[in-house]
């Protein structure tokens, strides 16, 4: 389950919105071992397309540095569709590398609508997630409904 | 050249779980051949048929060797090599 506070999902799905036609991605970095998302980091996609995302990798260099100087991990790794569903291609499947990570789809295929699911990819397979959304992390916190 | 080689995650598999490990060598593919005498497997995860697999990110220091000659990329005692997978998708 995805655990993830209300601003953070409005943030995710404002960043795909921004972007469209572009694809949009980011990720939100947490305090290792606490799978809490809490620091929004939206970046470049470096491919500038509306079907494909790829970090630009001298800013991916200095996101990771920056997390291990934090002691911090990629808990949400997000990116957006703009003509298909928020559900995780071959292609995405095919790059997922940080098993511990959430993968959270957006899409913007519907003006109208928001779309935004999370997932597990573990070598190789995808596991949907309930995304449990809250106003904040405190545990007396109730569940917001989606 | 002794060098320090940062592994992500996914290829703690073949270190034991240690984030950073020491290799040797004057280019990035004799540090990786060395880095797979002592973690086996590991090439294999990095180099597809002569080159750096496209989905792995290799810098040495702040520079990403795609741009200093990849396999060939120069290594000096006391670098620190990274290894990231890309983040990417479609």
């Amino acid at each position: 389950m995805l655990r993830i506070r209300r601003d953070l999902v409005d943030a995710m799905v404002a960043h795909a919105r921004r972007d469209h036609p572009d694809e949009a991605c980011g990720v939100i970095a947490g305090p290792e071992g606490s799978d809490r998302a809490e620091r929004f980091i939206p970046m470049l996609n470096a491919a500038r397309s509306p079907t494909f995302y790829e970090f630009d990798s001298i800013d991916l260099l200095k996101l990771y540095r920056e997390m291990d100087a934090n002691d911090e991990v990629p808990v949400v790794i997000y990116h957006s569709h703009t003509a298909t569903e928020a559900y995780p291609s071959r292609t995405d499947v095919s790059y997922a590398s940080e098993p511990e990570a959430h993968y959270v789809l957006v899409s913007t295929r519907d003006p109208e609508a928001d779309e935004l699911r999370s997932f597990r990819i573990v070598d190789g397979e995808i596991t949907e997630e309930p995304v449990d959304v809250v106003p904040e992390y405190d545990s007396a916190a109730q569940s917001l409904p989606e | 050249m002794a060098v320090t080689v940062s592994i992500p995650t996914i290829l703690r598999t073949h270190t034991g779980g240690e984030k950073t490990v020491e290799a040797s060598g004057t280019t990035l593919a004799e540090v990786i051949d060395n880095l797979d005498a002592n973690h086996g497997g590991i090439k294999g995860r990095l180099v597809k048929e002569g080159t750096l697999h496209r989905f792995v990110n290799i810098y040495v220091n702040d520079e990403d060797v795609r741009f200093s000659g990849g396999l060939d990329a120069a290594v000096s005692d006391g670098d620190n090599v990274t290894i990231l997978p890309a983040v990417a998708g479609g």
